[in-house]
């Protein structure tokens, strides 16, 4: 029992030989939002204002694919979209299609507490924000030297990636930040368990770098990149289209509820069994305080830690 | 060699006082799109080409609340949203916030067949369209006099008009006014007692013993402009698998909250129930005060439907010879 947290800051083809110089500023902000996170839980705050807190947090930093620092659509701009869901209520708020709030996961909050619906997008969403008054910016304030970059890389080879997998070949030996591979994380993420067994979820992300304009991924839908009942609480990350397909945050709590595995096992089974290699990535906790953070891809950026004391903050495999 | 078995569904939540003309026209509707599939399926149809092509039917039809016909934003125009998903490879696609687009499940195949991605909204899935060179019309065309007059209504009540809802008990309805199609509105959020029109549906299981599922709509009457319901979300509103094919409808936040499509297939993977065991847990369990309906079938020719809402547009029928066509209980 007690409360436990974790996020992350996207899974994918994470290259290990990502320079110290990319690596130590992506390390030092999922320490800096786990601190806040735990600060957060050990303060009492309630498990939706710790997962929307820390989100924000991961949001701001334009070192990770969501609010600032989003990837950008094939036309160069930026749409983000988010999702939050409360364990105990199931109530749940999403957006998508974001291009100037600064915060988008506290916008899906809004929609869960302030209107009747669940899920909000494009101009009716940016209308909403505007209603609510949240912080809103000029859409440029959102896009990055390293994505712009990337997005070129992505229309010459013609492809639509997650934004960090390995560059083609022929980038390799430029020393272009995207050409490292590992410059920018995909979709944010943070899942906790405060102490009062209240569970939350929330995700955030800028989505496919080169995606079609409209394009909507995993994370605002429901059941395929976040989810929390009672039982656990769960962020994914990856590859929207596999991860929807999949149905990944709903059935590790399916799984835990109908078959009865821990979540330990119910997140492996998920992430090893049931999504090809290379796709995901989730974390999650559960009611009595577990933690866990598979990935079936190179590596992703994640963090977490338990009242008893333990903490991690990881990018590759490491041994658990 | 498997048996084929079809399901449609034109809405959950009836008023109880529909015309009986309206209901007619509704069973008429249903049985004619099962026929079409029915002929499909006898043809040798795979699943989701069966699931498309009743599905556009029913969106072309102005009856219920699809395509032509579909409910009105607040600003009175159109938003329509839907889904596929195809059983064997558990492909899918979806679509919302299209405002031209004559059938919207047809786009939403071609983002699952002929894009990189599985949901496309708004401006994007408009140009996606307009790419793909299908039907479009003016946001007029999907407009129907009826949804004119409903709309205004709703405003008056300003209340957000759920497809429609009867509450369980303990509110007032106003029988007396119910009938007429231009009488006046219950208030508070209580129902319309007019008719309204409905998300529609479709799921089949094909000779090979392939599941898929389809659902479209305009969504809520008096919606917010950019809200999006179950009916695109793969998992909530539409969810096919190698077991089962799922489309639900009724009020769009529980469905999603249930993750109700997938949750009936979950069921039946993870507990090892039989469908309508499945159907049945799921529409008990899930909804808490929710009101909403499913229609499913299963690999093995099984058909199902559940609902707790007071009604249920649907028909369903199966290869050894089956077919009803219902909208109470």
């Amino acid at each position: 029992m007690g409360w436990a947290i974790a996020l992350h800051g996207g899974a994918g083809d994470i290259p290990v030989t990502m320079p110290p110089e990319r690596r130590q500023p992506r390390e030092a902000a999922l320490r800096h939002c786990l601190d806040i996170g735990v600060d957060a839980l050990k303060s009492q705050k309630h498990a939706l204002d710790v997962v929307e807190l820390v989100v924000r947090e991961l949001e701001n930093n334009p070192n990770f694919n969501a609010g600032k620092g989003s990837v950008l659509t094939n036309a160069g701009t930026v749409e983000m979209e988010a999702c939050i869901m409360d364990g105990n209520t199931k109530r749940c708020g999403a957006v998508s299609g974001l291009t100037t709030v600064i915060n988008p996961i506290s916008l899906s909050r809004l929609v869960m507490e302030k209107t009747p619906h669940i899920y909000l997008a494009f101009d009716g969403a940016e209308a909403f924000a505007r209603e609510q008054g949240v912080e809103t910016i000029d859409s440029s304030h959102f896009i990055t030297p390293e994505n712009i970059e990337r997005l070129k890389q992505a229309k010459e080879a013609k492809r639509v990636q997650i934004d960090y997998s390995q560059p083609i070949q022929k980038d390799v030996e430029k020393e272009l930040p995207a050409a490292s591979g590992g410059s920018q994380l995909g979709t944010v993420g943070c899942v906790a368990v405060d102490n009062q067994g209240n569970l939350a979820a929330a995700t955030s992300t800028g989505g496919l770098v080169n995606k079609m304009v409209g394009r909507i991924g995993d994370t605002p839908i429901i059941g395929s990149g976040t989810y929390a009942n009672n039982l656990c609480a769960v962020s994914a990350t990856g590859k929207g289209e596999a991860i929807i397909r999949h149905t990944v945050a709903r059935d590790v709590a399916a799984v835990m509820e109908f078959k009865g595995l821990s979540l330990k096992e119910a997140s492996a089974y998920v992430v090893e069994e049931c999504v090809p290699r290379g796709n995901v990535g989730l974390i999650a906790v559960s009611a009595s305080g577990e933690v866990t953070m598979p990935f079936n891809t190179t590596g992703m950026f994640r963090a977490c830690a338990t009242e008893d004391g333990y903490s991690q903050i990881g990018i590759w495999t490491s041994v658990e | 060699m498997g048996k084929w078995a079809i399901a449609v569904h034109g809405g959950a939540g009836v008023d109880p006082n529909l015309p009986v003309q309206r209901q007619e026209a509704a069973k008429q509707l249903l049985t004619r799109c099962l026929n079409l599939g029915i002929s499909a399926l006898r043809s040798n149809c795979p699943a989701i080409d069966v699931v498309e092509l009743v599905v556009r039917e029913l969106e072309t039809d102005p009856l219920f609340n699809s395509g032509r016909g579909s409910a009105l934003t607040e600003n009175g125009t159109v938003e329509m949203e839907a889904s596929i998903m195809d059983g064997p490879k558990r492909r899918c696609g979806a679509v919302s916030g299209l405002t031209t687009v004559k059938n919207p499940i047809s786009l939403a195949r071609l983002v699952m067949e002929k894009s990189p991605h599985s949901y496309l909204a708004f401006s994007g899935a408009e140009e996606f369209a307009r790419q793909q060179g299908v039907e479009l019309f003016d946001n007029e065309y999907f407009i129907t006099e009826e949804n004119v007059g409903m709309l205004k209504l709703a405003k008056e009540a300003n209340s957000i008009l759920f497809d429609y809802r009867i509450p369980n008990g303990g509110f007032e309805t106003c029988s007396a006014g119910a009938a007429a199609t231009d009488s006046p509105l219950q208030m508070n959020g209580l129902p319309i007692s007019l008719y309204a029109p409905e998300t529609v549906g479709c799921v089949v299981v094909d000779q090979e013993g392939r599941c898929a599922a389809a659902t479209s709509t305009g969504g809520l009457m008096n919606k917010r402009t950019g809200r999006i319901g179950d009916s695109p979300l793969i998992g909530a509103g539409t969810y096919a698998s190698n077991l089962c094919g799922v489309s639900c409808t009724g009020e769009g936040e529980a469905i999603i909250r249930a993750t109700l499509a997938r949750d009936v297939a979950a069921v039946m993977e993870y507990k090892g129930l039989c469908l309508q065991e499945a159907v049945d847990f799921v529409i008990k369990e899930r909804l808490d005060e929710g009101q909403a309906g499913l229609i499913a079938v299963s690999k093995n020719g099984e058909v199902a439907c559940g609902f707790n809402a007071n009604g249920m547009f649907r028909g369903c029928a199966t290869e050894d010879g089956f077919m009803e066509v219902g909208i109470w209980p």
